[in-house]
Parts: C-alpha cells; sequence; structure tokens
C-alpha cells in the first residue's frame, strides 16, 4: 500500500530537524508570507531566514515566487502526511537496528573463518 | 535543486524497506550478507540479541534479556532507563531454526503476532518480518503513538496536524 521514498523523505526530516524551519512551516500554515515577514517574526536576519527557507524549498515543503521587489513564500507542493511520516519513522528503527546486527553477524562471521564451525 | 541527491555515494549498508500490506500488517525486508545461521544465531542468542536490538540512536537500552527460543518458551525483554522500566514479552509460537521464528507481543491485548523468516539466497539472508495486528484498530493503537520514533516525530506529528 505505502513504499517508502526514503530519499525524497531524507531532504524533507532533514529540513524539519530545525525548529525555526518548523515555525516557518506552521507560519506559512495560517497564511503566505514574504522572507521580509517571516525575518521579523524570527527576529532573525534576512540572509538567515533566506537559507532557512532555501532548505524548506529545496526538500518541496516551501515554494516562493518573486513578484517585484518581495519573495513570497507559500507552502509546497509536498505535503508528508500522517501515514508517510510514521511508516519512515518506523523504517528508520528498523534500519538503524538491522545496522547494528550488521556488525554481529560480520564478527560471528569472522570467528567461524577463524574457529570453523561448530558441530 | 533537487532533493534526491544522485550524486551521493552509494552506502555499503543494505537497505531496509517497510511495507503496509493491508490495514492490519505491516512487513519490513533487509538483506544480510551472511548465512542464515549466523542471522538465525544474532536474533536467538540474548547476549548477541542484546547489542543490537536497541541501537543508541533510540535512547534507551536494554537492562534485561531473557529468551527461551524453543516453541512455546518465554521472553522478557525490560527496557530502561532503569526509574522507569518497560517489560516486553511474549511467547514463541514457532521456532525452526535458521529458518523462521513467530512470537506474540502478550503486553497489550493490541499486540501483534511477529513472524520472522531467514531465506538464504547464495552468500546472503533474505530477512522478512512481518507483524500481524489482531484489527484494525489495534494496528492503529500501536503505530499512531510509535514511542519508539522518538521526540523527532512526535512534533513532527504535531506540525502535521497544525499544517492540517
Amino acid at each position: 500500500m505505502v513504499q517508502c521514498e526514503s530519499t525524497r523523505l531524507d531532504a524533507s526530516f532533514a529540513a524539519l530537524s530545525d525548529a525555526t524551519r518548523r515555525g516557518v512551516l506552521e507560519q506559512l500554515g495560517r497564511k503566505d508570507a514574504s522572507i521580509t515577514d517571516l525575518a521579523e517574526k524570527f527576529r532573525m536576519t534576512l540572509t538567515g531566514m533566506k537559507k532557512h527557507v532555501g532548505v524548506l524549498e529545496q526538500a518541496g515543503l516551501v515554494t516562493t515566487e518573486k513578484v517585484g521587489r518581495v519573495r513570497t513564500c507559500k507552502l509546497g507542493p509536498l505535503r508528508l502526511d500522517q501515514e508517510t511520516a510514521w511508516i519512515e519513522g518506523y523504517r528508520q528503527l528498523w534500519a538503524a537496528r538491522f545496522d547494528e546486527l550488521d556488525k554481529i553477524v560480520e564478527r560471528l562471521k569472522q570467528k567461524e573463518k577463524v574457529h570453523g564451525r561448530k558441530k | 535543486m533537487d532533493a534526491r541527491s544522485e550524486n551521493e555515494p552509494t552506502p555499503i549498508k543494505n537497505s531496509t524497506t517497510v511495507e503496509q500490506t493491508s490495514e492490519r500488517e505491516i512487513v519490513v525486508t533487509r538483506t544480510f550478507n551472511a548465512p542464515a545461521r549466523i542471522v538465525f544465531q544474532a536474533w536467538t542468542t540474548p547476549e548477541l540479541f542484546k547489542q543490537w536490538w536497541l541501537p543508541k540512536s533510540m535512547g534507551m537500552s536494554l537492562l534485561s534479556c531473557e529468551m527461551d527460543v524453543r516453541t512455546g518458551g518465554k521472553y522478557v525483554l525490560v527496557f530502561g532507563p532503569a526509574s522507569n522500566p518497560t517489560p516486553f514479552y511474549g511467547r514463541y509460537i514457532e521456532v525452526t531454526p535458521h529458518a523462521r521464528l513467530v512470537w506474540t507481543n502478550d503486553e497489550s491485548d493490541h499486540g501483534a503476532v511477529t513472524t520472522v523468516t531467514f531465506e538464504e539466497q547464495g552468500d546472503t539472508t533474505l530477512l522478512v518480518l512481518h507483524e500481524l495486528y489482531p484489527s484494525k484498530e489495534a494496528f492503529e493503537a500501536e503505530h499512531g503513538m510509535e514511542e519508539a520514533m522518538g521526540e523527532t516525530f512526535a512534533q513532527l506529528d504535531e506540525l502535521l496536524i497544525t499544517l492540517g
């Protein structure tokens, strides 16, 4: 039913790992805003806010449009639905477990090579 | 720039895939570069199991781990922290050495039955883990609040709700 597009999601999760960027998304969920508005709201320099918006834009979470001298930001086409989010969380849990399991398996393989198979 | 960065070095790690195959079942798949008997040994030997079941990134520890791996045998895992230990327990309902493990999760009435199969393919082993819940509601109760995901995902959930 649901299969993960993990690389796409990695970008989204990286984008969401920062509190300011989550705040920006929340803000844009209420209404569109210019970079200047957002910079003021989050008490940040324009350059700093541009960087955050850039990360969100790359992840597909935000789109921007320049009209005259004002760049307006709105929520992007990529909406992570809840189902996808928990499946990705679950996948990451198992991936982390299995990466550890790889190490154990590798050790057991080496041992077998040295000592030969038991029984 | 596209968020899919194709130039990233290919990781040597085998990939883990997760698929929800029905409203009460989820399937996790992973290949290991070892014979099935070795992978099986790492799953069924407590001293080895302890070393991988709770990766550091989960921020939890395994306080104790008792496993009587034979059909009808019981297991008890206790997750830390020590100040707030959480036990997980159940029974092995099928144990076929190097091939198949089936156990119950009995700490709640919506626990899944977990089936793990180890299929040797040349020098590798394909591991497939199924979690089958008693009902759709049980599935949602377990996965709606996936504690293991940790704070990030809890925060993400909140965010997604506010984004509506």
